[in-house]
């Protein structure tokens, strides 16, 4: 596969216009991954989905190259409310359409801007390598996005084996606000997707951040995102991880000035063998900054959750607010859950805690709802919907909670 | 006033820092198979166990050295190190207290240690453990009479060979990690303890560890085994000279609790911490782990970190037989340069097993606090139960605290709690107290005590009032 992957990265740079600089760049990254492949259990952000045995043991061969498609049918998706788009085909951009909005206050570019860093994660160098470009939104200062943006994410017809690498960096200048979805909806044959976002939120704006993987299918994603929050901005995001066959979601988040705030909620909703992992680091830089997160998980069948979260606090970030929870409920003997919720502290003045809980559903809460006549099966569940439905009410924007209760299948 | 004064300032400092100029009868530094052929031969050991630490030799030459842990250390050079020290006085090994090296009584005396008469009056049968060999057992004729063991891991391989072949290295394998294997290859000497079947040990064990000579390893070995139906309680302390260079401590300690057999394992740990800058002070890198081995069985660890320059280590408890508990109650405090990197691990194998966890970190200065703890719940072990609670105490910016619970369950029939919360001393908390006529120390040894409580109280009568009194000590002038 390493030869493979040469003559791949070699024809990427034959194919296109690059300058020099870019070359550089792609070149170093593509370095740091050849030499150090991807990332496996014994590095510690990867100790409970070992990468590099899933993607050997998925495929034989991954091809790295994909064309851009001409023309493309989107296939019709049942949204029930006013949106803006933005569709992706093979990660590359394809459409726009922003008919509720004022066309100068948003920008959508496309072009090759790499920063010269060269991450120590692999799956970033090996995403920087492969780019041959990267799409820009922009949202203007003072402009409040008026209806939601989705960003579908489509894979042609017949695509397989095939390493997708994408990248989108949003930025919203200082008084706006955007509702953003993350909409992974490709439905296709066994593909690996190394999808990254960078979001930087000006000061004073609101981000809400949906992302919403309940398609079923075969694919291997890895969603890395990096988000940096300005002076009294806030962000809302949210996960919703029941579709792909394996993902994980990298999320980054730094609280880079005073006054930000951060809700970061999560429903991994699993069955079959599915293994989905939900990785967040929150990094309190400045004072005065709040962060809170509830992730649950629901595992059925054969399948694997893991949470691993972090809160990190600078000595200069005093009064920081941090909170993390995450329960889970076992449903199958097969089933594993695994969680490592961090904490990482050097400021005295804080107030953090975290809490973690496991364990199957409550007998007794079953024999209640039994002895009202419910059967075992409409009891357990009517009790799961439950749990999972306090994350989904946090959901602040009406049109996206009823979108993602509709597409979990919860209607309580 | 002025007595409370000289009292606090006495106690303010490391008052176990007096070294004790004895003559050492030392092996050539350095490790390699003829060093560990000395040590073999100058306790007369048999074959065996020869061939025990030349397998785990073997096996050490081939690990690397962890590097994963959060508090880092320069480079140990292993070749630069004395791995035997004994006083020389033990070369004709004494009859009765009597015939030991004056100088070492007085040491002992300095350090508190009731070896004779005041070990009558306490009722604590205490093993003295200095440099690297047991010197004295107090209390041996009472215990025998209810034929418990208890006496240095020398002895016990000397008259019962039949139990440490049995169960040494059972729970700690030679194959184990790099500083586990080191002490199986080049162990010294330490406690055993057995308890027969359907004992209850009358008396509260004790083990006193202290580092004498410089550029000594300090490599202990700890083998307690409850019989079936029997009690014990063990207690083990540890202080060292102040000295400018670090010392490493590797010991081992296994612990085998047999079916409905409890075993309860406190340590106070007050090894030098080096001074202000955080120049000198241990390295205290050991290895503890029991081992549930029967039905309803219980091992429970108790330990007050106060020393140590590092300290690393995770007192484990494997759950393996059916309705059996472990439990674990810690406090750690660091002051000025001090590291730690300490929790448990609880590895549930057996039906119904529990597990409790409470730890307490107390950081101050520009010290490193890091409870690390994994909670294992496999997929045979149905209805198991764990609770884990860690609580984080910050004194001042310049000092950090971490969690990091790793928590793993792959049964449905059971449930793991956690939880943890980091906070400071509030200052209305302070004010309270102030208000109240106590001095901004003594508040502050008030409340740190009372956030520790739920701890202490687990520590047996004797070195609960030592562990508070070290508490307050451990934290003078980290506030105002």
């Amino acid at each position: 596969m390493q030869n493979e992957l040469k003559l791949n990265f070699d024809k990427i740079i034959s194919l296109n216009n690059f300058s020099d600089s870019q070359k550089k760049i792609k070149q170093e990254n593509f370095n740091n991954y050849f030499e150090k492949g991807l990332p496996n259990k014994r590095n510690e952000d990867w100790k409970f989905s070992d990468i590099n045995q899933i993607i050997s043991k998925n495929f034989d061969n991954l091809n790295f190259i994909v064309d851009q498609k001409k023309f493309f049918e989107e296939k019709d998706f049942p949204l029930d409310f006013e949106h803006n788009k933005i569709s992706f085909v093979d990660g590359k951009l394809y459409d726009f359409d922003f008919k509720h909005e004022d066309k100068d206050k948003i920008l959508v570019d496309q072009n090759l801007d790499l920063d010269d860093t060269i991450y120590q994660n692999t799956l970033l160098n090996l995403n920087s390598a492969f780019l041959t470009s990267v799409s820009k939104i922009t949202i203007k200062k003072g402009y409040n996005v008026k209806k939601p943006l989705i960003l579908f994410n489509y894979l042609s017809d017949g695509l397989k084996s095939s390493a997708i690498n994408s990248r989108v960096d949003i930025n919203l200048e200082d008084e706006s606000s955007l509702c953003l979805v993350n909409f992974l909806n490709e439905n296709s044959e066994k593909n690996f997707i190394n999808f990254r976002q960078k979001i930087k939120i000006g000061e004073n704006s609101i981000l809400k951040n949906y992302n919403l993987d309940s398609y079923t299918s075969e694919n291997i994603k890895y969603f890395n995102k990096d988000i940096n929050l300005s002076k009294n901005s806030h962000l809302e995001y949210f996960i919703l991880s029941e579709g792909s066959k394996f993902i994980k979601q990298d999320i980054n988040c730094n609280l880079d000035d005073e006054y930000g705030s951060i809700a970061l909620n999560g429903i991994i909703n699993l069955e079959n063998e599915k293994h989905h992992e939900i990785k967040t680091v929150i990094n309190h830089k400045k004072e005065n900054c709040k962060s809170y997160q509830l992730i649950k998980s629901v595992l059925n069948d054969k399948s694997k959750g893991i949470y691993q979260g972090k809160i990190f606090v600078s000595p200069e970030a005093q009064k920081t607010d941090g909170y993390q929870l995450s329960r889970a409920l076992l449903l199958n003997e097969s089933v594993e859950f695994n969680a490592k919720p961090e904490l990482e502290i050097y400021a005295d003045d804080v107030k953090c805690s975290h809490g973690s809980t496991s364990g199957n559903i409550d007998e007794n809460s079953i024999f209640y709802l039994m002895s009202r006549g419910l059967s075992y099966s409409e009891s357990k569940k009517l009790l799961t919907n439950g749990f999972l439905n306090e994350v989904i009410e946090k959901i602040s924007n009406e049109d996206v909670k009823r979108l993602v209760k509709k597409l979990s299948g919860i209607n309580v | 006033m002025d007595s409370r004064q000289k009292e606090i300032d006495s106690l303010k400092d490391y008052k176990y820092g007096f070294s004790t100029d004895i003559e050492n009868t030392k092996a050539p530094k350095g490790l390699n198979e003829d060093v560990i052929k000395f040590i073999s031969n100058i306790k007369k050991e048999p074959q065996w166990m020869l061939d025990f630490r030349l397998k785990a030799f073997e096996r050490f030459k081939q690990l690397k050295e962890p590097d994963w842990q959060k508090p880092k250390y320069p480079k140990i050079d292993y070749q630069d190190l004395y791995y035997y020290s004994a006083p020389k006085s033990m070369k004709d090994k004494p009859k009765s207290l009597d015939d030991l090296d004056p100088k070492l009584l007085e040491t002992y005396k300095k350090l508190g240690i009731p070896l004779q008469e005041q070990a009558r009056l306490n009722g604590i049968a205490v093993d003295a453990v200095f440099d690297s060999v047991s010197v004295a057992t107090t209390f041996k004729e009472e215990l025998t009479k209810q034929g418990i063991i208890f006496c240095s891991m020398s002895e016990a391989i000397q008259k019962h060979p039949e139990l440490v072949k049995k169960y040494l290295g059972s729970v700690i394998p030679t194959t184990d990690h790099f500083f586990a294997t080191l002490n199986s290859a080049v162990f010294t000497d330490g406690s055993f303890v057995y308890i027969p079947e359907n004992v209850k040990c009358p008396m509260e064990l004790s083990t006193y560890f202290r580092i004498n000579a410089s550029e000594t390893g300090q490599f202990e070995r700890t083998l307690i085994i409850a019989d079936k139906g029997s009690y014990v309680s063990y207690l083990e302390g540890c202080t060292a000279p102040m000295r400018d260079e670090n010392q490493l401590h590797a010991a081992n300690v296994e612990l085998i609790a047999l079916d409905d057999a409890e075993i309860k394992y406190s340590t106070v740990q007050n090894w030098y911490p080096g001074d202000k800058d955080g120049k000198g002070g241990i390295y205290n890198f050991v290895t503890k782990r029991g081992l549930c081995k029967g039905k309803n069985s219980k091992i429970s660890w108790t330990q007050v970190e106060t020393g140590s320059a590092i300290t690393w280590k995770y007192p484990s408890c494997i759950l393996k037989g059916d309705n059996s508990i472990g439990e674990f109650y810690s406090i750690a405090i660091t002051n000025n340069h001090q590291k730690a990197d300490t929790g448990t691990k609880m590895i549930h194998l057996g039906k119904n097993t529990k597990s409790k966890i409470i730890s307490k970190g107390i950081s101050a200065g520009k010290s490193d606090m890091m409870y690390r703890g994994l909670v294992d719940i496999s997929s045979k072990a149905d209805n198991s139960r764990n609770f884990t609670q860690c609580d984080s105490l910050l004194m001042g910016n310049k000092c950090g605290a971490h969690t990091i619970p790793y928590i793993k369950n792959k049964n449905l029939k059971s449930n793991i709690e956690h939880e943890a919360t980091t906070s400071k001393i509030s200052d209305e908390q302070l004010y309270y107290c102030n208000q109240r006529g106590l001095n901004q120390e003594e508040a502050v040894s008030l409340i740190v005590n009372g956030f520790c409580k739920e701890v202490l109280q687990q520590l047996p009568m004797e070195f609960a009032v030592e562990a508070q009194k070290l508490v307050g000590i451990s934290l003078e002038g980290s506030v105002g």
